[in-house]
């Protein structure tokens, strides 16, 4: 083989590497700003409104306003068989954040129920045990604005001291194993590995 | 290290990205799901009302066998689910749904059945992407449709309204949903129907 054919296929092979890698985190990254903007009813249940630790005080909330530096979204459906399949690992993530004081209460989870009534999610709630909170799309609003949009999808949030924030994860699929769709998370968005301030 | 190591490196990284992508396209078609676009809401005129003996029925199940309406007959309550054909997009998300009730379903004495008209194999490939489904799932194929005619939610292009119908124990018609075929049924309305029928 020349020179030249190996240095072709170094750039193609290379090309494909880093394409890939960011493929990896972000897929269609406005469907985090668009989420962003949609309002939600706050929840009735007391357990998943001292959770958000919701800045406004009104009836509905945006994503924005969960008190945390990290947010990890799941666009599930209680119609979805891979949302079932992948709920005790949510679970279980949910378990490793919450066990690492420099992680709990700063990096929080919250499920959105693409089309789903108030009642389907908390069918879901109690089938799955969820421990974090689960927030309808009673009107369709997300099924709407979302176009496209598979389940599940996760999208994750850093949020900066000055009330702004990036969307560093968009992708559709699951993941099997907890600690390292966790890690992932965190390289992602840059949060310190002994936790934020 | 030698610059063929390197070079090696570079390859090795290289292919295992273009395995990533093509993985990521197989697991896009896994999906498979055949998108109709937006339908007229329904396209049927209802041939059976509240209050009416539910015409009987035999249909071939996935699982094997036939299903007979009228041996329910004084033991279950049974919520007919018709769902307009295999691989298509709301019919995707809906039985898989009432996968994870069958408790819903049993507190309110009731068994399930799934028709649409696709054949056998057809909706044994289809079923089977959605786990194990506790209820039986059965074809109205041939005469095509015939079952869903004579209910009349057989649509003029050959498939089925979707359709929620309860049969209270007595074999009489207690509810009746045909449903914008674009939107999935509440699963509520549901439960609900079937709450007051305990009373």
């Amino acid at each position: 083989m020349n020179k030249g054919i190996i240095s072709l296929l170094i750039v193609v092979l290379g090309m494909g590497f880093w394409t890939n890698l960011w493929s990896v985190s972000i897929q269609r990254a406005e469907y985090g700003q668009q989420l962003a903007e949609m309002q939600f009813a706050v929840p009735e249940d007391q357990q998943a409104r001292d959770y958000l630790g919701l800045k406004g005080k009104g009836d509905v909330f945006k994503i924005p306003e969960i008190d945390a530096q990290v947010v990890i979204v799941e666009i599930f459906s209680m119609y979805c068989p891979h949302c079932q399949k992948q709920a005790p690992a949510v679970n279980d993530l949910f378990a490793v954040i919450q066990n690492q004081s420099g992680l709990k209460g700063k990096v929080k989870i919250v499920g959105m129920g693409v089309g789903n009534s108030a009642f389907e999610v908390g069918i879901f709630k109690k089938q799955y045990a969820i421990p974090f909170p689960l927030i309808p799309d009673e009107k369709q609003a997300i099924v709407n604005t979302l176009s496209g949009v598979v389940t599940p999808w996760f999208i994750g949030y850093r949020f900066n001291k000055d009330g702004s924030y990036n969307v560093f994860y968009s992708k559709p699929g699951g993941f099997s194993n907890e600690k390292e769709f966790l890690a992932t998370m965190l390289e992602l968005s840059g949060f310190p590995a002994g936790g934020g301030s | 290290m030698k610059r063929s190591g390197w070079l090696c490196i570079l390859l090795l990284f290289g292919v295992f990205a273009l395995s990533q992508n093509l993985s990521a396209v197989s697991k896009a078609l896994e999906g498979s799901i055949y998108q109709v676009g937006k339908l007229q809401p329904t396209d049927s005129v209802l041939k059976v009302k509240v209050g009416d003996t539910a015409p009987d029925f035999t249909l071939k199940a996935v699982a094997g066998g036939g299903v007979t309406l009228s041996e329910y007959a004084g033991k279950k309550k049974v919520v007919i689910s018709f769902v307009p054909a295999a691989w298509t997009p709301v019919c995707s998300d809906q039985w898989p749904g009432y996968n994870i009730v069958k408790d819903l379903f049993d507190a309110n004495d009731a068994i399930l059945l799934g028709i649409t008209v696709d054949n056998i194999p057809s909706l044994f490939a289809w079923t089977s992407r959605m786990g194990e489904l506790w209820f039986p799932v059965l074809s109205d194929f041939w005469p095509h449709g015939a079952v869903a005619d004579t209910y009349g939610v057989l649509r003029t292009d050959g498939t089925a309204e979707r359709a929620i119908i309860i049969v209270d124990k007595k074999g009489i018609i207690r509810y009746i949903d045909v449903h914008d075929i674009n939107e999935r049924p509440p699963l509520e309305s549901i439960v609900n129907a079937l709450e007051k029928l305990q009373e």
